[in-house]
């Protein structure tokens, strides 16, 4: 099966800033692939040079076999883009501006109208067809953004932070629909949300000070994450040292004088021994918290991995 | 092709959707029919000293001429308004990434919007044009004189419009943009009148000079030079834009 996206060693520098170096990565039908990183770690950036909105000042981009460079109509035509703003014109209907998309990415006259309510009823814009974009709420402009992108049915969809700004019901909804179109479209999502990625990709790539430090599914991001917290807070200043020995305890970081973080690994369980050791050693134990992995635990996790 | 087509009449039926293009077609008639009653008061004021006079200038040269010369002025300071928004304002509004990502040329971006606002400016040419046409029914007028003005101010606005369409492609922000180009339009109009001073002649002003191609025309002198000189300089700024667009995605 053909590569949908194949990008070969991209580098993009601003001036002298590198903001993505070296980024290889492919996409095949049927999946999703989530993008993962920090504010500035180079999202966007390599989002808009698959896009064709900003030239890699080196490497090169094949979409579903064309160059992006050499014959850039045709690349484009398999490619359904929503920018981390949604490109739209305030100033005309949901309607009007569909077609207006629809038109732009060359759709037959007659399958214009079956395009539109298809892209509508995806994105659940068939209420506010017929009003003014600038009167929408953010929430909806992201849709129509998105209806945007899927409306020409691209082999690539490729979605900038899809999610900014929708209420958790319509986040739902679109990582639902990020799902569907993953069966039969290649979908690349940039996010700095774990939970989206795990949620709706297939495949996930985490990219941080333009290096893409991972490339995995998701089951080998589970792999990565077997390391947990604990938030822990007693009423005496417990001793760390007693706490570090514990099998399993691999640090601990002070917050407050009685709240202190554990990281421990997953496969050698300590939980049940710290409670027992706090309660013995008489620190009086008032809560013990799991805290959920964050993205930064597993930037730690992988940049710890590269150094070591 | 049909691309064009597309970019132009969306580009053509947004100036509609906001009140500017209304604004400046009321004002500009208003201004325009007030200045061409005035030469049709003088016309019939100095009309019985002309009959008299051999070879006197008629109808056609007192009103219709004045009429696309002032026109041309008026435009000189409208079209940078109207144009200023062409580019820059998508690049402002971030609507851009839609046309660099549709399956469309940056030649096809660029001349639809050329085209779409040349609409509106033939639009304007057209209603001003109605005003010399209303003179037949009481009076004669030279037609072929009719029709040199004509052309002239319709390759007049279109160099006018390649210059405001490539100053929106570079500038950042739209007033830099209406600036830039009132000032390229201004200096080519008044690089002519540097030259008639002490009998130094610039050859290469005299050439560059809008004005002077603009008034061979409109005297009713329709020679080649005149309209590949509008012909090149509109072809000149188009190809600029769209280098410029094509640059857009290297720079940053």
């Amino acid at each position: 099966m053909a590569n949908l996206i194949a990008a070969e060693h991209l580098c993009r520098y601003y001036g002298r800033y590198c903001a993505v170096n070296d980024v290889s990565f492919t996409l095949a039908k049927g999946e999703v692939l989530g993008f993962l990183g920090p504010n500035g770690a180079g999202k966007t950036t390599t989002m808009q040079m698959l896009c064709g909105n900003l030239a890699p000042s080196s490497g090169q981009i094949t979409i579903n076999g064309f160059d992006l460079l050499d014959q850039p109509q045709l690349a484009k035509r398999s490619l359904g883009y929503l920018p981390d703003t949604p490109p739209l014109y305030k100033d005309l209907s949901v309607q009007e501006f569909l077609h207006y998309c629809a038109q732009l990415h060359g759709i037959a006259k007659n399958s214009i109208a079956h395009a539109i309510n298809k892209a509508k009823e995806r994105s659940g814009l068939m209420d506010v067809s017929h009003r003014l974009i600038a009167n929408l709420s953010k929430g909806f402009q992201q849709r129509v953004g998105i209806a945007q992108a899927i409306l020409h049915n691209p082999d690539v969809i490729i979605l900038d932070e899809p999610t900014v700004g929708l209420d958790p019901i319509q986040i739902r909804e679109i990582r639902a629909l990020i799902r569907e179109l993953g069966q039969d479209h290649g979908v690349i999502l940039s996010t700095h949300i774990l939970s989206e990625v795990q949620e709706s990709c297939s495949h996930v790539q985490i990219i941080h000070q333009g290096r893409l430090i991972l490339n995995e599914s998701i089951a080998g991001l589970n792999l990565y994450m077997n390391t947990g917290s604990l938030q822990v807070t007693t009423r005496l200043k417990p001793d760390t040292n007693v706490l570090l020995a514990i099998p399993g305890v691999s640090s601990i970081e002070n917050i407050a004088n009685n709240q202190i973080i554990i990281h421990h690994s997953v496969a050698n369980d300590p939980i049940r021994h710290i409670a027992e050791t706090i309660i013995a050693e008489g620190w009086e134990l008032q809560e013990l918290m799991p805290l959920k992995k964050s993205m930064e635990d597993i930037f730690i996790a992988l940049t710890m991995d590269s150094n070591s | 092709m049909s691309m064009i087509f597309t970019i132009a009449s969306r580009e053509f039926k947004s100036l509609f959707l906001s009140p500017l293009a209304w604004t400046v077609l009321a004002i500009l008639q208003c201004i325009l029919a007030y200045l061409f009653l005035t030469q049709v008061e003088t016309f019939t004021l100095i009309q019985p000293k002309l009959a008299t006079i051999e070879g006197a200038p008629g109808l056609t040269d007192i009103v219709v001429t004045p009429l696309y010369g002032n026109a041309g002025i008026i435009l000189l300071l409208v079209t940078p308004l109207l144009t200023m928004r062409l580019i820059c304002e998508e690049r402002r509004n971030k609507t851009l990434p839609l046309l660099l990502s549709a399956p469309i040329s940056n030649a096809d971006i660029i001349i639809g919007k050329y085209l779409g606002l040349l609409g509106l400016l033939l639009l304007m040419i057209l209603l001003i044009t109605l005003m010399p046409l209303s003179l037949l029914m009481g009076g004669e007028l030279d037609i072929g004189k009719l029709a040199a003005n004509l052309l002239a101010l319709l390759l007049l606005v279109i160099a006018f419009t390649a210059t405001g369409l490539f100053m929106s492609t570079i500038a950042r922000h739209p007033t830099v943009a209406a600036m830039g180009t009132f000032g390229i339009l201004l200096l080519l109009w008044i690089l002519d009148w540097t030259t008639g001073m002490k009998d130094q002649r610039s050859e290469l002003f005299e050439y560059l000079s809008i004005l002077r191609h603009f008034q061979n025309l409109q005297s009713g002198l329709i020679s080649s030079v005149d309209i590949i000189y509008f012909l090149l300089f509109t072809a000149t700024f188009i190809l600029l834009s769209i280098r410029s667009l094509d640059n857009e995605r290297l720079q940053k």
